[in-house]
């Protein structure tokens, strides 16, 4: 499998105080789409810019469709399509007339798709774009970029200003192009559309790269839950390694275990003669909130896991 | 008075927000006044026996009184003559820019409707903004007068000469307050104020041009569309002659009635919205648009049309003119003589007419190319190069957008002064081809302050309207028609590229310093190709 984007060590100051990317590695491979989150801040429009030669790296390796973003930027925008997390167009234009000028800029599109999409968001092109409310705005830059028949699309934080049932057409969009073949580099916020669409996924906290792999990769990577009732006190549990946030009442006990310990936890237990037990994996939401949350050593200690396995 | 609630407090948000800005026009403004009033006093203390038949000069001249009234021959009121001009525009245009920061341009960004959820009346950010600019205005007239005055000027005459110039910034606050009811973009109510401030200096230029010369040349008495204009209002407090303070009131007057219409309106329309209803447009983009240049057309049409309506209806009226020129005596003829360098007359008054409209047509050029920058740092900037469109292909279609535009001005305002003055005159095809040459020699000039503008936008983005603004009004300065006589040094004069436009039609045009202001333009433009190149784009977070 080709590589669509490959960076390593990237890095991106602004000024000599402000570091906005600090050795970020990101790899998506072609055909996949590809899950970008991390908290406000972290890095993710500015690495995007990057990727589109908007900003140039200070340091590290970019590779965008086997070239270089930088300069190579128009020959490679042929190939690719993008969407502004912050939709910046010209007031005075109607959508319909932003569509066709982004497209044809781009290097033609195709007529047909344009009238699907806009029927399938519903989005009327007469209006202009001071008109339309942020949402609508977000349908017009989406509609310019899937009209193009490209390889690759960059979006960034596409679906923040959408209602529900147009975050379905989004995915419903964004599920053909993968089956079609394309590569995807999603941004977002929200976890279901991310848990939907994401073949895998990349974290990034404070310019670094969390955590990246699968969604099972990363669940591997957290604590499990735990709720169990034995024959005999469960008193001792919270001095078992591994073990955390144990709230115990006799023979009855709830607590969270790394991944690593769940065996010896086990072995515990049974000595303890189970009678009832229920595990759940890991929230997605827990996932990311830890990881949203974490200070910024905690999001070292992460990136050593990934690199470590 | 519930719907003013909140304005004291928005006064001071605004204040806060215009800390510098304000402040750094009046100032510029004081210290432009007091650095050539000094220039004049010293070289008068020099030649005093020269006043007089300067003073002569401008008032006998009908080219001359374009620029204002002098009234009997004092230093103070020639170096009025000299700058009120200019410093009313910019008085003008400070408080337009004011008043729609902080009414028409909230809006359009949204901070109006933050604002208006407070606790914040429906007339608080109108009332803000006026207050805002009526005391930037006050302040104005109180350094202006003390500019004058501690440079040598008489106290009253001094206080008079800044009122008068301050007065027209207050008549353009009330003007700007309607307009920016009027337009639902920022854009659209700046250049209405705009263009009611070249009405406005259209009016006044006429009527003093068609005024009346008392026998002494030491007076005008100006015909009656002068006092239909906040301009000659100013003019006609005549500082160091007759210092009449009651031409004041109309200024006044004119922002009290303004106001209250900006008031009634402000009570009929919605917040966000103009006067006017926003209209469906085109589904499908026409191919016209489908490329940069395309594109960059599209969205300045709108101020070229103005553009050009004003040029064509200046060209019409100073075209109509030529013949007063004809009929010009005595000490005005010198002074025309010193354009052409022999007594054609009415070739020295085409190439200024034909300077001044340059000048006009470089501040097009100028308005134009920093949209440049309002791109980049507004972030329409980012969708265009997210295709494949390249840095350096969107420069190309600015500037060529700039050049076509440049063109179609100037010509436009040949025209029109050959459509007047051609028939008038009896020889109307030999003046076209005359102006035709005159207006195109100018171009050279622009692009140079094009050029410049370009590189400034891609070197200090963040500086760059300022710097670029700077840089036209000393080029105005230094050009022909101000810089001879402010007696400074040959070296500055030259630094204007306006110094170097042959004098057509007076004078044959010369390749050579026409090749050397292609060649200035063509060094500034590649310097902003690099630089445009090389950097990060500013875009916003």
């Amino acid at each position: 499998m080709r590589t669509a984007i490959a960076v390593s060590g990237l890095v991106k100051d602004f000024g000599p105080r402000t570091r906005a990317l600090d050795h970020l590695d990101l790899q998506v491979e072609t055909c996949e789409v590809h899950g970008f989150l991390g908290p406000n801040g972290a890095g993710k429009t500015t690495t995007i810019r990057v990727l589109l030669g908007l900003l140039r790296a200070d340091d590290g390796h970019v590779d965008l469709l086997g070239g270089d973003p930088w300069r190579d930027a128009v020959a490679l925008h042929r190939r690719l399509a993008y969407v502004p997390g912050e939709v910046n167009l010209w007031p005075n234009l109607t959508g319909g007339e932003v569509i066709d000028l982004l497209g044809e800029l781009r290097g033609g599109i195709d007529p047909s798709r344009r009238e699907e999409l806009l029927e399938r968001f519903q989005l009327d092109p007469t209006k202009k774009i001071r008109a339309y409310s942020k949402g609508n705005r977000q349908k017009v830059a989406l509609v310019a970029a899937f009209s193009s028949d490209v390889e690759l699309y960059l979006l960034d934080e596409p679906t923040s200003g959408l209602d529900p049932l147009m975050e379905a057409v989004f995915q419903d969009v964004v599920q053909e192009l993968r089956t079609a073949g394309r590569s995807i580099l999603l941004s977002s916020h929200i976890l279901s559309e991310v848990e939907a669409l994401c073949d895998r996924v990349t974290i990034i906290r404070a310019g670094r790269a969390a955590e990246s792999g699968t969604f099972d990769e990363l669940r591997h990577l957290t604590r499990t839950s735990v709720v169990v009732d034995t024959a005999k006190p469960l008193a001792s549990v919270t001095r078992w390694t591994g073990v955390h946030d144990a709230r115990v009442q006799d023979t009855h006990a709830q607590f969270s275990v790394d991944p690593g310990e769940l065996n010896h936890v086990l072995e515990h237990l049974v000595d303890l003669e189970v009678r009832s037990m229920v595990t759940s994996p890991p929230t997605l939401e827990e996932l990311f909130l830890r990881h949203y949350d974490e200070d910024i050593s905690g999001a070292g200690a992460a990136a050593e896991v990934v690199r470590a396995r | 008075m519930s719907g003013f609630t909140g304005t004291t407090r928005l006064v001071r948000l605004a204040l806060r927000r215009d800390r510098f800005t304000l402040p750094a026009w009046i100032l510029g403004m004081t210290f432009f006044l007091a650095a050539t009033t000094a220039m004049f006093e010293n070289n008068y203390a020099e030649h005093p026996e020269l006043l007089m038949p300067d003073t002569q000069v401008v008032i006998e001249n009908p080219g001359m009184r374009v620029l204002g009234l002098v009234t009997g021959p004092t230093i103070g009121g020639y170096t009025l003559h000299r700058d009120a001009l200019t410093l009313a525009a910019l008085a003008a245009l400070m408080s337009v820019f004011a008043v729609v920061r902080h009414t028409r341009q909230a809006e359009e960004l949204g901070r109006e409707e933050m604002l208006g959820a407070g606790v914040v009346g429906r007339y608080a950010s109108l009332g803000a903004a006026v207050i805002v600019a009526l005391a930037a205005n006050v302040v104005l007239a109180g350094l202006l007068g003390l500019a004058m005055f501690a440079t040598g000027q008489p106290l009253t005459g001094s206080l008079v000469a800044g009122t008068s110039i301050a007065l027209v910034g207050v008549a353009f606050t009330g003007v700007a307050a309607v307009t920016s009811q009027l337009a639902s973009t920022t854009r659209g109510a700046t250049g209405l104020a705009g263009a009611a401030l070249g009405v406005s200096f259209l009016l006044a230029a006429l009527g003093n041009m068609l005024g009346a010369v008392d026998s002494a040349a030491l007076r005008v008495t100006s015909a009656w569309p002068a006092w239909s204009s906040p301009i000659g209002w100013g003019q006609q407090m005549r500082p160091f002659a007759d210092d009449l303070w009651w031409p004041a009131g109309l200024s006044l007057l004119a922002l009290g009635l303004l106001s209250w219409v900006a008031v009634v309106l402000v009570g009929r329309r919605d917040v966000g919205r103009g006067m006017w209803p926003e209209r469906r447009g085109a589904a499908h983009a026409r191919s016209s648009l489908l490329s940069p240049t395309g594109l960059v057309f599209r969205l300045q049409r709108g101020a070229l049309l103005g553009w050009g309506v004003g040029l064509v209806g200046f060209g019409l009226v100073f075209g109509a003119l030529s013949e007063q020129i004809t009929g010009t005596e005595g000490e005005a003829t010198e002074w025309y003589a010193t354009f052409g360098g022999d007594a054609d007359l009415l070739g020295a008054y085409w190439a200024s007419m034909m300077q001044m409209a340059g000048m006009a047509v470089a501040a097009y050029v100028v308005t134009l190319l920093l949209r440049l920058h309002h791109d980049e740092a507004q972030g329409t900037l980012e969708p265009v190069l997210g295709t494949a469109v390249s840095r350096v292909r969107w420069l190309a279609a600015y500037a060529v957008n700039a050049l076509v535009g440049a063109t179609l001005l100037i010509l436009l305002f040949a025209g029109a002064m050959v459509v007047t003055g051609g028939p008038a005159l009896g020889h109307p095809a030999s003046l076209l081809r005359d102006l035709v040459g005159a207006a195109l020699v100018q171009l050279p000039a622009i692009a140079v302050l094009g050029a410049a503008v370009l590189a400034l936008v891609t070197l200090w983005p963040r500086w760059s309207v300022g710097l670029s603004w700077a840089l036209v009004v000393s080029a105005i300065f230094l050009g022909p028609m101000f810089g001879p006589s402010l007696g400074l040094s040959t070296w500055l004069l030259d630094l204007s590229p306006f110094t170097h436009v042959p004098n057509a039609p007076a004078v044959a045009i010369s390749l050579a310093p026409v090749l050397g202001l292609l060649a200035a333009c063509a060094l500034l433009a590649s310097a902003g190709v690099v630089a445009m190149r090389r950097r990060n784009l500013a875009l916003p977070a």
